[in-house]
This record gives C-alpha cells, structure tokens and sequence, in this order.
C-alpha cells in the first residue's frame, strides 16, 4: 500500500524543491545563505509536525513550541553536564519531548475546541515558568556550552555545516513521514477525528490513543531540531526557548500554506520566512513584523480558510490526487 | 439472542429520558422502533452503542455485557449506527468515509482491503458513481445513504438505522426501504426509528413502542398497532391509528 503511494508526484516534487533549495547554499559554500536556508528549513520541520496534530487531527496548538524548547533544554543539559555527543543529546531531546507530549496527551487531549487550545498556552508559559526556577537547566540564565565543545565536530565552522546537513535531512525526512501518515490507517483515522470526532467513535476509532500518538508524533521532531538550534547557539534561556509568539508565527506557516497538505506547510514556511526576512530589512515593517503576521493571519482566516495549497486543491479537484 | 437489554434508563437533570426499558432481539430480525418526538428513541440508541451511560439496567450484545462501554468498543464488537442528522466527514471523498469504516470497524482490514469493501458497499447503496466527490457535496438523501454505508462497510451484526427515511422523498424512501431488506437478507439484525409509519409496519418484524421514555409496547406490527395502549396513549390522532392498523384512510 504505502510502496504504491510513494509514486505520489506531488510528495517528488515538494521533496525535490526542498532539496534543490537545501543544496543551493552547499554548491555555494556561503555561510549567510546558509544561515538564511536554515531558518527556513527549521520552519519546515516544526510546521510540518504541528500540521500532524493541527491539519491532520484537528485540535489547534498554541504552544507547540513547548517541544523545541524542551528538547533544546534536555539535549544542552545532556550535553554540557554529561559530555553527551550532539548526535545521542539529539536523539533524547526528541524522546523527551515526546515523552512530554504523551504525559500531556493523555490530559489535555480531552479537551476539545478552543479549550484545549487554552490548555496549549497555558502548558507552555507554566514550563517557561518552571524552567526559569528549575537550578540543575541553570534557572533564569540557562545553559551555556563552553565553546572547546564544537572541537570534536571540527571546529564552530564545520559545526556549523554538519548541522546544517542534518536539518537538510531531517526536513526531507519530516516531509516524507508526515505523508506516510497521511496516507496510512492511523492517518485516516485522524482526519476522521478532524472532521467529526463522535462520528469517527461510533466508526470504531479509538479517539484517545489516535489523538495521543498524533501528538507525540507531533512533538519528537521539533525536540530534535530543538536541540540542534541551541547548540548551534551555545546557550540556552527560557524566553528564547519558550517564545510564545513562535508558536503563533508557526500557526500562520500552516494557514498560509494549507493546513492537511504535505506541500502547504512547506510552503507556507518558505513564503512567510521570506516576507519575515524582507520586513525585518525594511525600516518601515522592521518593528512591526509581528503584527504583519498578525494581519496575514486575519486575513487567510477570513479568505482563504484552506491556506494556498488547500485553495487550489478546492479550486481544481483534479488537482487533489497529486497535491497530496 | 443478538441484544438484551434489561431494565434500562437514563435521566438528563430532571427529565427522565429513558425509565425501565426491556426486550430481546433475536439475530436476523428487524425490529422498528417508534414513538413521538422526544419519546426517547435515539437515547435508547446512545444507551446501546454507549454514547451514553444508562444509570440504570443492562445491555448484552452477543452475550457480552456492553453497558457503558466506550463507542468505538462497541463498533469493534460490530454494532454499528447510522445519525439521525447525518453526519459525513466532509473534506474526506466518499470512498474515504467508506473506508474509515471498514477500517476500524469489527474486521479491522487495512486500507487496501477496505477500499475493496467500500466499492462494493458503495455500490450496494447507489453511491458508486460519486466515490471520489468529496462527501460535503452531496444532498440529504445521498447523505443518508452514505451513512448507511459507513455504518455497513464494518461489517456489523447489529445495524442501528436512526431515521433513515426522513427527509425522502417517495421514490428514495422505496429506494432505501429496498436496501434496509437487502441487508437483512445478507444476514444482519437491525433496529430502526422511524416516523414513516407504513414503512416502518411493513418492514419490521417487531415494534417497539416508546412514550415520554417508557416502554408502552412490544409485539408483531399487528399486536402493536391494536394494542389499545398504543392507540390511546400515542395515536391520538385516528387517521394515523388507521394508517398503522394498515387501513388506508381516505382523506
């Protein structure tokens, strides 16, 4: 089934895209292209995660960057205390932030609408909250790394790189697990739940642990790339891991491209990482870029409901079977 | 025996919804359940599937207690319903709400296996030639049937129908009456709440009759439509006294 799937041609074509811009800055061996390319491609993973739980299943989370906090915060603290390597620090960040969501899972998934939407903002300010007071992560000042650390990855430079091949990879595989889930059983029972969650009980699914594994699955890659970034940073600190207006730019990637899709958060991420960057450069948008996103926001919700990909998809059906 | 259920009720705050409600059902029957609005019908299905929770009484389905079991327990035991206002997963095709439910319904198939069963099902109800439209786009009575559909593609010993004819028209109505026969002749029991008076008699083997929450009546169409409970407590109305006894009245 899913061998057969594969053969999809707009999963090809997202991955391709993806991949030829992730190259662009390799051939051109240019460190702020790279930079430029790596903010976007973290982008990618993180929205193409919450589109598991938000496009697929239906339940809206305001904190979802909760788990790339967490992560970043369990894989520097592995990192700087045990002398863990990046790879293994990796690894049990997105453990932990899974491990998280499961807990989580099981107690806020209950709640439906706008409820556990609430429940999301209040778990990630409650963890802001507790980290800043939690002394062994360093409390209000963090973690930092002491900088002898990018030694063994051959020096801060080639560190820099290595990460970035990672994300590069991580994207990619990001993008072709989130379809593999949408094509598959589980994945069908989740956009069941999406669109109506009684419904898909009385078919016979389970709602409880579908939604729960939707979260996680949600979770262990922003963990992942969470521990990524702040290594690559050197240090880690509540607010910075904790932003909560984060989780609400990574909301406006999944509307703005297509929430559902495989090629809408993709999009979206590179389309608002781009508006980001040419607001940020312009004296008049500079402080303000927020509140553009804000409005962008407003206004897909108002015209646009399904996002760009999901326009399309609804504009011309036949495009539907290749615009997975 | 398919379904007991003993003594069953259930209270919303004040309102008694359900008080003491008992039968047997036994397998490949079709039982109609009638009664006017807010008698207490569709509770009585919320109970049995356990959408919700009787305060009081039993129910075993294929003699294995489901009183207050969780919905999709009782879908996997293969007990499956249809919604008195349809409910399709919209931005899914058709094929797809089919699907879902062959997929978590009593057998369980992955999705390769399930797309052949909701072809067939598809087929079997009429809906074959829209499978790839997206279920948003279809009318109430096609709704219905996709309901159907779902609730069948699982396979299910015991079929729940709420309200499948309303909102037909005639020719539908004969349509869906000719599908409800079908899928009793392939071997499942089925409960029915319907309003269509004459279809719901013609069809059934049992009538059940509730009133305000209690069980009036229990019987043959004919022991049930001259029982004189019945007549008094619930057709007031002669002209549909008459329809029921199977007298045509002329107007």
């Amino acid at each position: 089934m899913s061998l057969k799937n594969l053969k999809n041609p707009g999963l090809w074509l997202t991955l391709v895209v993806v991949f030829i811009l992730g190259v662009i800055p390799i051939i051109n061996n240019k460190a702020s292209a790279r930079e430029e390319t790596l903010t976007v491609l973290l982008s990618v993973i993180l929205v193409s995660s919450l589109n598991i739980l938000l496009g697929y299943t239906g339940y809206i989370s305001f904190g979802h960057i909760v788990f790339y906090g967490m992560g970043g915060y369990v894989g520097l603290f592995l990192i700087s205390v045990y002398g863990w390597s990046l790879w293994t620090a990796m690894a049990a960040g997105g453990l932990a932030s899974g491990l998280l969501a499961f807990l989580l899972g099981s107690a806020i998934l209950r709640l439906r609408g706008s409820y556990f939407a609430l429940a999301t903002i209040g778990i990630n300010e409650a963890m802001r909250a507790f980290i800043s007071n939690f002394e062994p992560f360093g409390g209000p000042t963090g973690i930092s790394l002491n900088f002898q650390v990018y030694n063994q990855y051959g020096g801060a430079a080639q560190a820099l790189w290595t990460i970035y091949y990672v994300v590069l990879a991580l994207a990619l595989g990001n993008i072709l697990l989130s379809y593999l889930v949408k094509t598959s059983k589980f994945g069908l029972g989740l956009q069941a739940i999406r669109e109506d969650e009684e419904a898909a009980e009385v078919m016979g699914v389970v709602t409880p642990s579908s939604k729960t594994w939707a979260y996680v699955l949600s979770a262990v890659l922003p963990g992942m790339v969470g521990v990524l970034f702040f290594f690559k940073n050197g240090n880690i600190e509540p607010g910075p891991a904790f932003r909560l207006h984060l989780s609400i730019e990574l909301l406006v990637m999944v509307m703005l491209g297509g929430y559902g899709t495989i090629a809408g958060p993709v999009l979206g991420a590179f389309g608002y990482q781009r508006l980001r960057g040419l607001l940020l450069t312009s004296d008049l948008f500079k402080n303000i870029q927020l509140t553009v996103a804000g409005v962008l926001l407003l206004v897909i919700i108002l015209f646009i409901p399904s996002g760009a990909v999901g326009w399309i998809r609804h504009r011309f059906p036949v495009t539907r079977r290749y615009l997975p | 025996m398919i379904l007991q259920v003993s003594g069953v009720s259930k209270r919303f705050g004040g309102l008694q919804a359900l008080s003491d409600v008992s039968f047997n059902l036994e397998e490949g029957r079709i039982m109609g359940l009638i009664g006017p609005n807010g008698a207490g019908k569709t509770t009585l299905f919320n109970c049995i599937n356990g959408v919700y929770r009787p305060e009081e009484g039993r129910v075993v389905f294929r003699g294995q207690n489901i009183t207050g079991n969780k919905t999709y327990h009782v879908a996997k035991m293969g007990l499956s319903r249809t919604h008195q206002i349809v409910r399709p997963l919209n931005d899914l095709t058709i094929r797809e709400n089919v699907i879902v439910g062959a997929c978590f319904g009593r057998e369980n198939h992955s999705l390769g296996s399930a797309e052949k069963i909701a072809d067939e099902v598809l087929e079997f109800v009429r809906l074959h030639e829209r499978a790839n439209q997206l279920a948003g786009s279809l009318n109430v009575g096609q709704k219905k049937r996709l309901e159907m559909a779902r609730a069948l593609a699982a396979r299910p010993y015991l079929l729940l129908l709420d309200e499948v004819l309303a909102g037909l028209n005639a020719s539908e109505i004969t349509q869906m009456i000719g599908i409800v026969r079908d899928i009793r002749e392939r071997g499942t029991t089925i409960i029915m709440i319907e309003h269509v008076m004459q279809a719901v008699m013609n069809v059934s083997d049992d009538i059940l009759v509730l009133d305000f929450g209690k069980q009036i009546a229990f019987g043959t169409p004919e022991q049930v439509a001259n029982d004189p409970k019945v007549i008094e407590a619930y057709l007031g109305d002669p002209t549909l006294a008459a329809e029921l006894s199977g007298k045509k009245s002329s107007a």
